[in-house]
């Protein structure tokens, strides 16, 4: 029972999982489009809640977001389950690939064998896609893997239900149904506005734009308050979920660019291309903050001087990407 | 980022898998490029992994000189707190700090034993052993 799936590598699980299931669906739309109809983009930093004793900062919204949005919006029917019983779980993958439909599973990347050592940490949130099996291993789908890869059945099981935080609880999701007619104008818009709120307009001070600059004043305090080791472990755990988990800061800023560039083309508006631009600088600013902010953690630099200089940086992506989503709100709504 | 200021730093630590990144062409259109590896990235993860290799050889002394039970030292080697260690072992926290304890330790029943040594992947004897 093998499925004849076609395995992309992409630059963020989540949608990356999307685009292709989609593909294999028939509905032909790049990770970037399922990225920006799935409102991907998102900033919190969110000081009381801790990752290993370390304040977490996250670039994405809560895993499954931009499967269940990006979906949603282009009226495709999903599905979406959790389960109790691990053996149920691991059973059901098998009756909906003999129905001729890969599905997407959420894992931890912890016990993922094939995953790179360096980058085994107890993270919850990473997407697959199981294609069919053969001789007792399931043929895999891992959207940051160059190739396809395998997994034994215990460790599938193990790995999606791994426990912590957004424990994955044996998530599995595929599409059951696609409509005749899609209106991808209407998704593109709609996926927009959302992002443009969650940017702009959350009440929230963490969140957003405005979570942006909360980072950085409170960046600026960092050496004086937590002493330089502590510091040094603040400053890198917030480059790490930047950079690494799940793509994050630039990669994602890029990844918008590259959709509004296709979605000016669909909805006839050259002048979103012109944001695209902008954004495009955006993601390279975030560059220059991580690139700066890790050389200073190799060097065990602490200075105020220095913080106040990274959290510069980052007060100019908030400003600059203030002014791309105000500007989108005006072309668009 | 253009096309050809995707990084790509190599290193021996990272493994052999590229990444694919969003970058810009000649033309200014988006397209995808495969990058080996970025130094911003690794000098962050090497950071994450030093703290782990200090937190687990410091418990590995103390295990050593009996003041805690090997389990603590698996327990620091696969990067889990109490909570997480006893949402996969089955067994409360108040429990688990009591089997940190090396006498408590020496007189558990291997069916016990055997549940954690299941989530370290190990055997009951390699549990009962720190080299």
């Amino acid at each position: 029972m093998n499925i004849d799936f076609q395995h992309k590598q992409s630059a963020h699980c989540e949608s990356g999982v999307t685009s292709s299931l989609l593909k294999y669906h028939g509905v032909d739309l790049s990770e970037a489009m399922v990225f920006g109809i799935g409102s991907g983009l998102f900033f919190a930093y969110l000081p009381f809640v801790k990752v290993n004793y370390l304040p977490l900062t996250t670039f994405r919204y809560t895993p499954g977001y931009v499967f269940k949005s990006a979906t949603k919006r282009l009226g495709i029917k999903v599905r979406s389950l959790r389960y109790r019983y691990p053996s149920k779980a691991m059973a059901d993958i098998d009756t909906i690939i003999e129905r001729g439909s890969p599905v997407g599973l959420q894992v931890g990347v912890y016990w993922l064998p094939y995953f790179p050592p360096s980058y085994r940490f107890h993270f919850n949130a990473h997407n697959i896609v199981v294609y069919g099996k053969e001789n007792g291993e399931y043929l895999i789908s891992d959207p940051v893997m160059e190739t396809p890869v395998r997994c034994s059945y215990d460790d599938l099981m193990r790995v999606r239900f791994a426990k912590g935080p957004l424990a994955p609880k044996g998530r599995m999701y595929y599409i059951e149904k696609i409509p005749e007619r899609i209106e991808f104008n209407k998704a593109i818009r709609k996926g927009i506005k959302v992002t443009v709120k969650n940017m702009l307009s959350i009440p929230f001070p963490m969140v957003g734009v405005k979570g942006i600059r909360y980072l950085a004043r409170h960046m600026k305090k960092w050496p004086d308050k937590l002493g330089s080791k502590k510091a040094l472990l603040y400053l890198g755990q917030v480059i790490r979920m930047q950079e690494e988990i799940g793509t994050g800061g630039a990669g994602f800023r890029f990844m918008f660019s590259s959709f509004l560039q296709e979605a000016s083309g669909f909805l006839n508006l050259k002048s979103m291309s012109g944001l695209s631009e902008d954004m495009t600088i955006v993601g390279d600013k975030w560059r220059e903050f991580a690139l700066a902010s890790a050389r200073s953690c190799k060097n065990n630099e602490v200075s105020p001087e220095l913080y106040g200089k990274l959290a510069g940086i980052l007060t100019e992506c908030s400003n600059m990407e203030e002014n791309i989503f105000k500007e989108l709100k005006k072309i668009l709504f | 980022m253009k096309k050809n200021e995707v990084p790509q730093d190599k290193s021996k630590m990272m493994s052999e898998c590229r990444e694919l990144c969003y970058a810009v062409d000649e033309s200014g259109n988006y397209t995808t490029v495969r990058s080996t590896g970025w130094k911003a990235k690794q000098i962050v993860n090497a950071q994450a992994w030093e703290l782990i290799e200090e937190k687990a050889n410091d418990v590995k002394k103390k295990v050593l000189r009996g003041e805690l039970s090997p389990i603590a030292y698996y327990m620091a080697r696969h990067q889990m707190d109490l909570k997480l260690l006893s949402d996969y072992a089955g067994f409360s926290k108040r429990k688990i700090k009591k089997h940190l304890n090396p006498e408590c330790f020496d007189k558990l029943d291997d069916s016990i034993l055997e549940h954690y040594a299941k989530v370290f992947s190990l055997t009951v004897d390699e549990l009962k052993e720190v080299r």
